[in-house]
């Protein structure tokens, strides 16, 4: 009898925090049929905010990967001062709500600031800008990749890395040709992580970016606008939208996970 | 000299793991590293590959300096003890991944490939991965990478410490005849004081970080330096004072000139070989004989015998405690 109990409890709990929603959702959204979720989504601001979405998840994933690759090669493969701080600061950004992140760059880079301030004297604007929310994206996103790649490059070893070295490889042929292909299924998974991330986040960015509508808004911020606006349609449509990629994600990261 | 080392420390922290060790090995030889684990061979190894840096000391390779090459330079051949196959690559890119960084044409590639393939086995294998291979196959595979870059010495680090006793003495035996056939200068650490009698032309005897001797096995076997190589190399047994071989003791019924009294306490068959258990002045001691010996002297528990060391039998005096 306990295990029923415990399986109905389950099940209850799962129904009313994540079917029920998730599902009204998607009701909701195409309880008048294809044509008003195409239509809210095909609407300017929409197209605008998809765009911007990408922009921003793209180049952050490609931060993070660049960054979550050379980090985690230098926490496995090499000893220095400093590592184990290092180690702990990169779990940072799990820890730290991303509003405070937010208000943390306006005052390192926002115009009045002294970075801000010498970066705008060079043309270049950071807040309420597509750098700021790059940067923003990068921050809450950063242990991702690092986290997914260090197990997989622990358990690989260096001999292999060492047996390419007395083969003649040079540092960086040993990277292409062993190390990276040692990695890449753990690598993937953070990347595709790391990418639902990205496309999800809305706190953070929504302080840097100034919610400038057709500017600097973004699905997330998009889809919380609207619904401000009373415009139920399409936020619903974009809720869905981004509940789909988080599904293919999701998907996704299963396919990934049984490594090779 | 294929390898001439000199003087080399290093130390791991605190830790000395060499202490000066010079050696020479001759081109053509194929040279066994033996000593306990934690003597240091593998780190001597490793200074010669190039993958550990030594504190002090040179390293020259085919008369060149190499000290400070790094592996990728030194054109040396490295054998794992786990193998380290490159996972995501078949047996056939495996071998070819020198050739392929050295950018050889394909069919040069392929055809040299193919021939290594065939000296170690496993020209059936090319299109395995090799997680399909069993151990003795992946270190032959290995074997046959290092060998692909024709390389001016290969090292071997424990080939067959992972493998099971029945294919380790057909590997050995493999390996002897490899060398008769490639004559790639060779060097392979080992802990196995059979497979470096078995397979080595010169043995060296490392022991805390310092060579304890250097010799032919028959010579480190015959005249150990000391009674730590004495031990390392082979049974001994302890009798008046001396070091002896077990097999190198006779036993006779009657009283011998330089013969000691002996008390049999034991009697083990050991199928051809006869292992008998004495007590000598208070000590335990045994002494390997023939079947047919054994059975001559008709030796029980309890049979008073004397022993002495046979006329030529090398000992070593042990130092008065």
């Amino acid at each position: 009898m306990a295990k029923h109990g415990l399986r109905v409890i389950a099940i209850a709990y799962l129904f009313f925090l994540l079917v029920l929603p998730v599902g009204l959702i998607v009701w909701r959204t195409f309880g008048d049929g294809l044509g008003p979720f195409v239509e809210a989504l095909t609407s300017a601001s929409a197209v605008h905010a998809f765009q911007v979405t990408l922009t921003v998840a793209l180049w952050a994933v490609a931060a993070n990967t660049v960054f979550g690759i050379g980090t985690a090669i230098l926490l496995v493969r090499h000893n220095f001062p400093g590592k184990r701080l290092l180690n702990a600061l990169i779990d940072l950004p799990m820890a730290v709500s991303p509003v405070v992140v937010g208000l943390a760059l306006i005052l390192v880079y926002g115009k009045f600031a002294p970075v801000g301030g010498l970066l705008e004297s060079w043309g270049v604007q950071v807040i309420f800008s597509t750098p700021g929310m790059v940067l923003a994206t990068v921050f809450v996103a950063l242990p991702l990749v690092v986290r997914a790649v260090v197990p997989v490059l622990e358990e690989l070893g260096d001999e292999q890395e060492q047996a390419a070295h007395t083969l003649g490889a040079s540092r960086l042929q040993t990277f292409l040709r062993i190390t990276l292909p040692g990695i890449r299924w753990a690598l993937a998974y953070g990347v595709v992580l790391c990418l639902a991330r990205s496309l999800g986040e809305y706190g953070a960015v929504a302080v840097v970016s100034g919610r400038l509508v057709d500017q600097t808004q973004t699905l997330t911020l998009f889809v919380e606008e609207r619904f401000q606006n009373f415009d139920q349609p399409a936020a619903f449509a974009a809720a869905t939208a981004l509940a789909l990629i988080a599904v293919i994600t999701l998907l996704l990261t299963k396919f990934l996970r049984p490594k090779g | 000299m294929a390898i001439e080392v000199r003087d080399v420390n290093k130390s791991f922290g605190t830790t000395p793991v060499l202490r000066d060790v010079s050696i020479d090995v001759k081109s053509g030889s194929l040279t066994a590293l033996l000593g306990p684990s934690g003597g240091g061979k593998s780190t001597l190894l490793r200074v010669i590959a190039g993958l550990e840096q030594p504190d002090t000391g040179t390293v020259r390779i085919s008369g060149v300096d190499a000290t400070r090459l790094s592996p990728q330079r030194r054109n040396v051949g490295f054998v794992f003890q786990h193998y380290a196959a490159f996972k995501h690559l078949t047996v056939f890119r495996n071998v070819a991944f020198g050739l392929e960084i050295r950018k050889r044409p394909k069919d040069e590639i392929r055809k040299r490939v193919m021939e290594l393939l065939e000296l170690v086995h496993l020209e059936q294998m090319a299109d395995r991965y090799p997680s399909q291979l069993s151990g003795g196959q992946r270190q032959r595979m290995a074997l046959a990478r290092a060998l692909a870059v024709e390389p001016e010495v290969l090292l071997l680090d424990e080939p067959f410490g992972a493998l099971d006793a029945q294919v380790r003495k057909e590997l050995r035996t493999w390996l002897r005849r490899l060398h008769d056939e490639v004559h790639v200068t060779t060097v392979f650490v080992t802990h196995d004081q059979e497979e470096a009698i078995e397979v080595a032309d010169t043995i060296v005897v490392l022991a805390d970080g310092e060579v304890k001797q250097v010799g032919s096995p028959a010579e480190v076997y015959d005249n150990p330096a000391d009674p730590f190589v004495m031990r390392f190399l082979g049974p001994v047994t302890e009798i008046g004072g001396n070091l002896v071989r077990p097999h190198d003791i006779e036993i006779s019924a009657g009283p011998v000139e330089g013969g000691t009294a002996a008390t049999v306490s034991r009697v083990v068959r050991l199928g051809f070989e006869v292992r008998v258990e004495l007590t000598v002045e208070g000590r335990d001691a045994w002494v390997q004989v023939t079947r047919g010996f054994a059975e001559q002297l008709a030796l029980t528990p309890g049979d008073v015998v004397n022993v002495r060391p046979a006329p030529g039998a090398r000992s070593l005096t042990l130092a008065a405690v």
